[in-house]
């Protein structure tokens, strides 16, 4: 059984009238463990792909089973929690809460939980991306690099399925994407599923696996043959 | 087919929306407030730090915004207080006089309107022989008590010192119809006003400021009083025989400033009238006010060979029914002041709606982050609500301190000046302003706390 399987995934807009096909029938599984990028031009439906994946969105039509479960049902309060439990996101502009210290934004999504003991775990995701010693400090005091650590940190959290990576190296300088990159792929060797949204070819090739889209179909889907390894940086982690 | 499908379930897909909508209305309106999976999901305590630390993060905005609410609530609290302050001022007043009192005073007037005499018309009709035949036991039963008189003002003087002051003419029987207690001395007596003595009775300010400087007993000394009427020097030479305690103010006027002078002198060598200004009656018990009434009309009309009652020239009024009237006006005053007080409190309420729509706005990406991190529409709008909510019971409750503080103080102040004013905070007017307070921040709050929850995710997260 597959994590993720969609079947003729279908999502359209209806504008007035005109209606756009943003997805035009996809199919694909992503099994547990997979570091998978979904790679493409701007306009060829990646975000909406990874939206309906991480159950921000529905599609129009087609099949869409998380943990063998068919989707479409789901009440929209169930899908809330399961972006709660499943799924974590790591956003290209980090989207972290101004005005708060990086402990209470990792903490963030344990609020809506049903965990306990919120500060250790927090402590723990922390710790896991090197931000130990930063816990205390304001997010507009922290470099862009680090910023981006704390969102892994709040995606990981609630120890999700699988992590949503949407060009998480877009806003970062090449040595701190670097760090990223590196985090993302110890994660996965850990057995951290993750999906990396990205229309950099350097980037997906971080992955183990290519899915491009182009005008809202899959044109290729295949393994990487030679991939890249994030060299990390100890320096720049600590 | 297909297309045919998809419009089919997109509008389906509306529907439940709608629907969902109307269940989040609904579970307002239950006692438990939320369905129990949101509350199992988000943990009331810490929806409120985080609300606390939201609105700590800009505290000047939070201060303005509960500004309004403050002074809205304050303002229900302070009027409601000084009303029943100054109600129980002016009817205490009224009572002092006693309730079993009956006033007669020349000229017709309406039931409901003012004595002819503040008009400035001179109604002379009114004779000491009115006042000799209501003493009548045989013709007026209750009268327990008869008190005619006059009154101007004038100057009194002592060595060096001269004063300008209220004189009351009045008969021996003044103390038998008005409450008095002496602080030294005594009031004239029945000899001393019949026979025109030159015998005198000092309010305590007078005696105070009149012997301040020399520190004399004014009991015994000879004072020299003048009509303001009088143009020659000197006035007449009188013994001062008592000084009255310290009475307080009635109706802005100030007891205290005033002294007490046979009948037949004030009326002749201070006004120079022959007629009288007013005849006091204490009735024996308040039963029997409608039976004087008519007894003392029926005297008057006789006296003044009136046949119908329509057109006696004087008028007889009643204390009691000057506090059922007074009564009624501080009650439609506090009212009407009461409404004014609840207005600055909605407008306050539409100010909280502004901000809260601008936080609304300005936090979009905010709601779109916790909505993708697993925050329902639920919680999203119970954060918001309770946003408000916070913001305006913070404002009812520093509008309750602030209120009751600032009635407090005007309390003291007008026990300083010298009134009876008594510090008068009722429950229901604090209930009120809480409650009016609480249900705005609710009302108002409601409407953005609602937007924020049907933000959709996405459009919130990629908003700028």
């Amino acid at each position: 059984m597959s994590l993720i399987s969609v079947k003729d995934l279908k999502k359209n807009y209806v504008n007035e009238d005109v209606v756009t096909h943003v997805l035009r029938g996809v199919t694909f599984n992503v099994d547990q463990g997979e570091f998978v990028a979904i790679m493409g031009p701007s306009g060829s439906g990646k975000s909406t792909l990874m939206h309906i994946l991480s159950f921000l969105d529905r599609p129009t039509d087609g099949q869409y089973e998380f943990k063998g479960k068919d989707t479409r049902e789901f009440p929209d309060e169930y899908l809330a929690s399961l972006r709660n439990e499943e799924v974590g996101f790591v956003f290209q502009s980090f989207n972290l809460l101004p005005r708060t210290t990086v402990l209470d934004n990792v903490k963030l999504p344990l609020q809506y939980g049903k965990k306990k003991n919120h500060d250790q775990i927090a402590r723990g995701a922390l710790e896991a991306v090197g931000l130990s010693h930063r816990l205390d400090y304001y997010t507009n005091q922290i470099s862009g690099g680090e910023k981006q650590r704390v969102a892994i940190a709040r995606a990981l959290v609630c120890d999700p399925a699988v992590i949503f990576a949407d060009e998480p190296t877009g806003n970062l300088d090449s040595k701190s994407g670097n760090v990223i990159m590196s985090i993302l792929q110890s994660l996965n060797n850990q057995g951290r599923t993750i999906i990396l949204v990205t229309h950099e070819m350097d980037t997906a090739n971080h992955a183990k696996r290519i899915v491009r889209l182009k005008d809202g179909a899959i044109i290729a889907d295949e393994l990487i043959s030679r991939r890249t390894i994030a060299t990390s940086d100890k320096e720049l982690v600590k | 087919m297909r297309p045919l499908r998809h419009l089919t379930r997109s509008r389906s897909s509306q529907r439940s929306k709608a629907f969902f909508a109307h269940e989040h209305l609904y579970y307002l309106l239950l006692p438990g407030g939320c369905p129990s999976h949101t509350l199992d999901r988000m943990n009331f305590f810490s929806t409120i730090r985080l609300v606390i630390r939201t609105l700590l993060a800009r505290k000047g905005r939070s201060a303005l915004t509960i500004l309004g609410i403050v002074i809205g609530v304050a303002g229900v609290i302070i009027i409601i207080a000084l009303g029943a302050g100054a109600q129980s001022l002016v009817l205490g007043q009224v009572t002092k006089l006693g309730t079993n009192l009956l006033s007669v005073q020349p000229g017709k007037s309406n039931e409901n309107g003012p004595p002819a005499q503040l008009f400035g018309i001179v109604v002379t009709s009114l004779t000491i022989e009115d006042a000799n035949a209501l003493r009548d036991r045989a013709r007026v039963p209750h009268a327990v008590a008869v008190m005619a008189g006059a009154s101007g003002s004038g100057t009194v003087i002592w060595q060096n010192s001269q004063i300008d002051t209220n004189f009351v003419a009045t008969e021996a029987s003044y103390p038998e119809v008005v409450t008095v207690e002496m602080r030294a001395g005594r009031f004239f007596s029945q000899q001393e006003d019949g026979g025109n003595a030159n015998v005198v009775v000092l309010g305590s300010t007078v005696a105070d400021e009149l012997f301040a400087s020399s520190g004399a007993d004014p009991i015994g000394q000879v004072i020299k009083v003048k009509g303001a009427s009088q143009l020659e020097a000197g006035g007449i030479p009188m013994r001062v025989i008592g000084v009255v305690s310290p009475r307080g103010s009635a109706f802005f006027q100030n007891q205290d400033d005033q002294i007490f002078l046979p009948l037949e002198i004030g009326q002749k060598q201070l006004l120079g009238i022959h007629y009288l200004q007013f005849v006091n009656l204490k009735v024996d018990s308040a039963d029997n006010i409608n039976q004087t009434i008519s007894d003392a009309t029926a005297v008057l009309m006789q006296q003044h060979h009136i046949k119908r009652e329509v057109d006696a020239d004087f008028t007889i009024r009643n204390q009691a029914d000057a506090v059922n009237i007074l009564s009624t006006v501080t009650d439609a005053l506090k009212l009407f002041l009461t409404a004014m007080a609840a207005i600055a409190l909605v407008v306050g309420g539409i100010g909280i709606l502004n901000i809260m729509l601008v936080t609304v706005a300005e936090r979009t990406r905010e709601i779109g982050l916790r909505k993708a991190v697993g925050a329902s529409n639920a919680a999203v709008r119970n954060q918001f609500l309770l946003e408000a909510g916070t913001l305006t019971s913070l404002g009812g409750l520093i509008g309750i301190v602030f209120g009751v503080a600032v009635s407090y103080l005007v309390s003291l102040l007008m026990n300083y000046i010298g009134y009876d004013w008594a510090f008068v905070i009722s429950i229901s007017s604090v209930l009120l302003a809480v409650g009016v307070s609480i249900l705005t921040g609710v009302i108002f709050g409601l409407y953005p706390a609602f937007k924020a929850a049907r933000l959709n995710p996405i459009d919130a997260l990629r908003y700028e």
